[in-house]
């Protein structure tokens, strides 16, 4: 796992990072959210981010599709810089096209769904592939159906969101991002806005992902499922990264003085 | 569900050991009883007034459905789809470039709604109509080159007067509607890697409709209304066509009367349609559909019963 090699590109692809971040720096207006966070996220590894409120973490994972534009530092996804273009010592901005594009790999799910109100939780599915992708109507209908029988929602594919629970919603919000085959999961506190009894549903979905290979980088409060499912842990706080290391390590002991009286709080 | 109850008399049809349905005196409401007629007695009264004034009645139905009038209708109709139409476009084009974080394209619209908005309709009218003294030619090179009076048609200054005006209105009622989809929306819709322009059409424009139909519906109605102005350009439409009649049959104010009463046909007409596509845009926002008239009127009719008991 930790063969630490040079920057350049390896040749065995599992030495390839799927993030890396490198100084990434983050400022809303004077407020500066992230101070530097150098870290690395390894292909298949459920990569957790814990953190008080306000300390950059759901700015960090925001920062990886380009949602946010980083000020400072550098940040790749799968070996390519994130919405810039580097040509010998120049940085070109992105077009637009072409950071859509690269989210086509890149799948997210947000606190609050932001599931499409005015389509049913199948129609939610199939949009993507379709206008993105171009996939035929009939290839996303089938897979939109495969996909919500994965998250347990086969019998909800007619349901407008409305009529929906959080967490059947938040299933379907990860039903949708999985259409688009992504080769990265984010995660934006992904049960943060549910009543506690249907967290359990969520968790559920995201640890059958977890199994499947997935590389996903959760941003939680859920320490259980971080302890159990993830393989690396973040805690962050003020904008920097605190401490990290192996989930079930920093969660049951804790080095620095900040994610002790931190973690002493929420566990 | 208490009527069925009540008629069959039976205990087969009540739930078991269910707890008895309070039977309480409803309060009266007997304000509502003469606050009704004295509307009644009001509305008698101006009724008569104008049954026995000095205006020849019989004038209206014979001229209702002539056929210079039913031209005019549909000539107001279509000037009302085509404006509302150009309206409509130039609105949602106005609202995107307003919103757009072009600050040129920005700019552009802002003025363009400032301009449109800050000067009477009547007056843009009149200007179109009389550009020729500032463009004398038009000239699309190979493609057509005419002047610009038989260019200008009374059609083409009335779409352009009131289309132009109504856009800005339209970019207004747009921009309000665009606001206010959750940004979530949008966020959603790019990390799943659609363009600006997919997330607008797909997404972002067809759950703003909710909160545009609404004041277009509104638009359209006043837009019916307002071609009766572009008889000012020299555009035949219901308000003129009347107009002559009454000059040339000698009965001026009757055609008013009847002009009166086709707009507000037609108006009543447009209303029912806005009805219904409100109902088909508010799909997905709300659990259950509202009702139509016709589920609402049965309504009204079942809960009269029950208040009459």
């Amino acid at each position: 796992m930790s063969t630490e090699k040079v920057a350049e590109q390896p040749s065995g692809s599992e030495a390839v990072a799927m993030v890396k971040s490198e100084g990434v720096h983050k400022s809303f207006g004077p407020v500066e959210v992230l101070k530097g966070i150098d870290l690395e996220v390894k292909s298949g590894e459920v990569f957790c981010l814990i953190g008080p409120s306000g300390s950059g973490k759901s700015t960090f994972l925001r920062c990886i599709n380009h949602l946010e534009k980083v000020n400072a530092g550098r940040l790749y996804v799968d070996g390519e810089l994130v919405g810039y273009r580097q040509k010998g010592d120049k940085l070109y901005e992105l077009k637009d096209s072409e950071v859509a594009l690269k989210r086509r790999d890149i799948g997210m799910v947000f606190q609050r769904f932001n599931l499409f109100p005015h389509m049913t939780a199948l129609e939610n599915v199939m949009e993507a592939p379709i206008q993105v992708k171009g996939t035929s109507k009939a290839q996303a209908r089938e897979r939109a159906g495969q996909l919500l029988e994965r998250v347990g929602l086969a019998d909800k594919a007619g349901n407008y969101p409305t009529q929906l629970s959080g967490g059947q919603q938040q299933r379907v919000a990860i039903a949708r991002a999985l259409a688009m085959d992504p080769k990265l999961m984010l995660f934006d506190e992904p049960t943060s806005a549910l009543d506690p009894e249907l967290v359990g549903d969520v968790l559920d979905v995201m640890r059958d992902l977890a199994e499947s290979g997935m590389t996903m980088i959760v941003v939680t409060h859920e320490m259980g499922f971080a302890r159990e499912v993830g393989d690396s842990l973040v805690f962050m706080d003020g904008g920097v990264v605190v401490e990290s290391g192996n989930p079930r390590d920093v969660l049951t002991n804790p080095q620095h003085e900040r994610t002790q009286s931190f973690l002493s709080k929420v566990l | 569900m208490t009527v069925d109850t009540d008629k069959t008399t039976g205990p087969a049809d009540t739930p078991p050991a269910g707890p008895e349905a309070l039977k309480a005196i409803p309060v009266r409401h007997y304000g509502r009883y003469v606050s009704a007629l004295i509307a009644i007695a009001l509305f008698v009264a101006i009724i008569s007034a104008f049954a026995q004034g000095n205006i020849n009645w019989g004038a209206v139905p014979d001229y209702f459905f002539d056929d210079r009038i039913i031209t005019g209708v549909w000539k107001t109709l279509l000037l009302t789809v085509l404006s509302m139409l150009i309206g409509i476009v130039g609105g949602i084009l106005l609202a995107v470039m307003r919103l757009s974080k072009n600050p040129v394209t920005s700019t552009i619209a802002w003025f363009y709604i400032w301009f449109f908005r800050g000067t009477p309709v009547l007056v843009q009218l009149v200007v179109w109509f009389n550009l020729g003294l500032v463009f004398t030619y038009i000239n699309l090179g190979p493609i057509y080159k005419d002047y610009w009076s038989s260019f200008m048609t009374p059609l083409l200054t009335a779409l352009l007067g009131l289309g132009l005006n109504e856009a800005a209105y339209m970019a207004e009622i747009c921009r309000a509607g665009l606001l206010s989809v959750d940004e979530g929306q949008t966020e959603a819709s790019h990390a799943l890697g659609m363009s600006h322009a997919k997330t607008l059409r797909r997404i972002v424009i067809p759950q703003a409709m909710r909160v545009i139909v609404p004041p277009t519906g509104n638009e359209v109605i006043n837009m019916l209304k307002t071609t009766s102005l572009v008889s000012v350009v020299q555009f035949y439409e219901l308000f003129r066509y009347a107009q002559d009649i009454g000059q040339t049959s000698g009965a001026p104010v009757e055609m008013y009367f009847l002009a009166a009463a086709w707009y507000l046909i037609l108006t009543s007409v447009l209303s029912v349609g806005q009805y219904y596509i409100e109902r088909y845009y508010a799909r997905g926002s709300s659990r259950s559909l509202p009702a139509t008239p016709l589920q609402k009127i049965k309504a009204n009719m079942l809960s009269l019963g029950s208040w009459r008991r």
